[in-house]
């Protein structure tokens, strides 16, 4: 039989061919998060909290990153699985011997691929007109692989949990997209998280979003900004572990809920 | 279960609470046959061959297809069978050649795939998209997947719906040609031309039970059948419907001192009408 990552690999391969050639998921997944650093950045330039040197479109693009892995992960697979069900792509893999593991790892490379892609462009762009500067330090580095890495595995196995959700392809845009917002306006991507009322700010420290925005300021925002956090400094263990039991409790409703046909069909 | 059959059913259910989908099927597949379900739509033929495919859950009953379990297959039982689903829409921005050379990568000992895709006729779209190919042609690449992975046992739903003439005899080739290395193939069609042509043996289901199996030469009695011998006589169509076909035929010949007999016919019934005789009946004897 072949190995799980020729097959991997295969689906790997297909589903980033596919998402080239898709205009809408190039324009939301790289387009538009650009559109945004440039108008906020541009409007918003002036200094955010009392920290001296960092703007807020330095603090936007530690949101916008953050976001990237929303966009990747949640956002992209939340509406395209939904998608696939209906057009008849679950069923028809469902009928060959390929293992669920590989489909999935192929979302995987899928999500890496294009989060990469977004990085290297917010960061890009940031870094050329926006005065961001890229980690200063090997353990700033560090935190930002770990960072990617654990908010990649928590968007995408909530991403394919959401997807049972959407009774068709294309409802899911409409169920899926206010979320990403909501919560981004939330978390405290489009305003400085402090500024928030503290209902909201109690809200989305529930979801992992408002952690992955934390922990991107840390990264890249000098360790001065830390205070005006609501902690007083950057919590990048608790980080941590609200991003792993979000990755816990995504792998379990996608173990438990995921299926490649619609229940009307079995 | 005997070596030579490819799929066993017995006592099939499904159940969506009150309605039966399928109400006690018992079927029996014979390896290197060619099998044709037929029924009308709503009659579950294709929730019986879904639930032979693995696709979908059973209320009740036996069901071995190439000696497992459909609900609980192990992972090399996908690669023995081969299912050419009805397709929509999806891999619409691959091309032909992108779709087949990826699904190769599945199976432990495929075809090749170029091979497969001039089988199919599509050696010409090979670089073409997916969501460029007309009907017609998306079943064939339907065939294609189906195939590729050269299956013992072979699903076709309604195979050549949307084909021409010309296409559907293609088919009927490749058919034949898989039958000929041995291929199982379980069939359905609302053509029943192509029941005929293509099928050892015939199934006919309505209301979730099956009405009758048998050959095509014999279903509903087919062969016992009263029979239509058709002339033409002083400028008029005549028929009669005999049991004795050739005696009418010597008779008629004997009266038209032994010369031609213009537009001589003789007709079994063919395996449409005797399909819908027994489609009817049982129309009528449901309360």
């Amino acid at each position: 039989m072949p190995s799980l990552t020729t097959l991997a690999l295969s689906r790997g391969r297909v589903e980033l061919l596919l998402f080239v050639r898709d205009r809408r998921a190039m324009v939301f997944t790289f387009i538009f998060p650009v559109m945004l650093l440039l108008i906020f950045g541009s409007v918003f330039n002036g200094p955010v909290g009392k920290t001296a040197g960092v703007t807020f479109s330095q603090y936007f693009v530690a949101g916008m990153i953050a976001s990237g892995l929303m966009y990747s992960g949640f956002q992209n697979l939340a509406i395209t699985i939904p998608m696939e069900r209906e057009d008849g792509t679950l069923k028809r893999l469902a009928g060959t011997p390929l293992p669920q593991a590989a489909y999935f790892a192929g979302k995987v490379v899928l999500v890496l691929a294009s989060l990469l892609g977004q990085v290297v462009l917010l960061l890009g762009i940031g870094v050329a007109f926006f005065k961001v500067t890229l980690p200063s330090t090997p353990a700033k580095w560090f935190d930002f692989a770990w960072l990617l890495l654990l908010g990649l595995l928590a968007c995408t196995l909530l991403g394919v949990a959401f997807s049972t959700i959407p009774k068709t392809g294309r409802g899911a845009p409409a169920l899926v997209s206010p979320i990403v917002l909501i919560l981004q306006f939330t978390s405290g991507v489009f305003f400085p998280y402090n500024q928030l009322p503290s209902w909201m700010q109690h809200l989305s420290a529930l979801f992992p979003l408002k952690w992955l925005c934390q922990g991107m300021r840390s990264v890249f925002l000098p360790d001065a900004f830390m205070y005006t956090e609501p902690a007083g400094s950057w919590e990048l263990r608790r980080v941590a572990l609200v991003l792993l039991a979000w990755i816990v409790v995504g792998a379990l409703a996608c173990a438990t809920t995921f299926r490649w046909q619609r229940s009307d069909e079995r | 279960m005997g070596e030579d059959l490819a799929i066993t059913v017995r006592g099939l259910r499904k159940s969506y609470g009150q309605l039966h989908a399928v109400a006690g099927v018992d079927l029996d597949v014979h390896r290197g046959e060619v099998f044709a379900l037929l029924g009308p739509n709503g009659a579950g033929k294709t929730t019986t061959v879904e639930i032979l495919e693995g696709y979908r859950d059973r209320t009740a009953g036996d069901v071995t297809v190439l000696g497992e379990d459909p609900a609980h297959p192990s992972d090399r039982w996908r690669t023995r069978i081969g299912i050419v689903l009805q397709s929509t829409s999806d891999n619409a921005d691959l091309t032909v050649g992108e779709v087949v050379r990826h699904f190769h990568t599945f199976y432990p000992a495929p075809r090749d795939a170029d091979s497969v895709i001039s089988a199919v006729g599509l050696s010409e779209k090979t670089d073409a998209r997916v969501r460029t190919l007309s009907g017609g042609q998306r079943r064939r690449l339907d065939v294609a997947l189906g195939i590729l992975g050269d299956p013992e046992l072979l699903f076709l739903d309604e195979p050549t719906t949307g084909f021409d003439p010309e296409a559907r005899r293609q088919f009927w080739d490749l058919i034949e040609r898989l039958k000929a290395e041995g291929v199982t193939i379980l069939l359905t069609t609302h053509y029943l031309e192509e029941a005929e042509h293509l099928a050892d043996r015939v199934a006919v289901i309505f209301g979730g039970a099956i009405l009758e199996v048998s050959t095509p030469a014999n279903l509903g009695g087919r062969a016992g059948a009263a029979t239509t011998v058709r002339w033409l006589e002083d400028g008029q169509t005549r028929a009669v419907l005999t049991d004795q076909p050739t005696r009418t035929v010597l008779e008629l010949a004997g009266r038209l001192d032994g010369g031609e007999i213009p537009e001589l016919a003789v007709l079994r019934p063919s395996l449409e009408e005797i399909y819908l005789r027994m489609i009817g009946a049982a129309e009528g004897s449901q309360p």
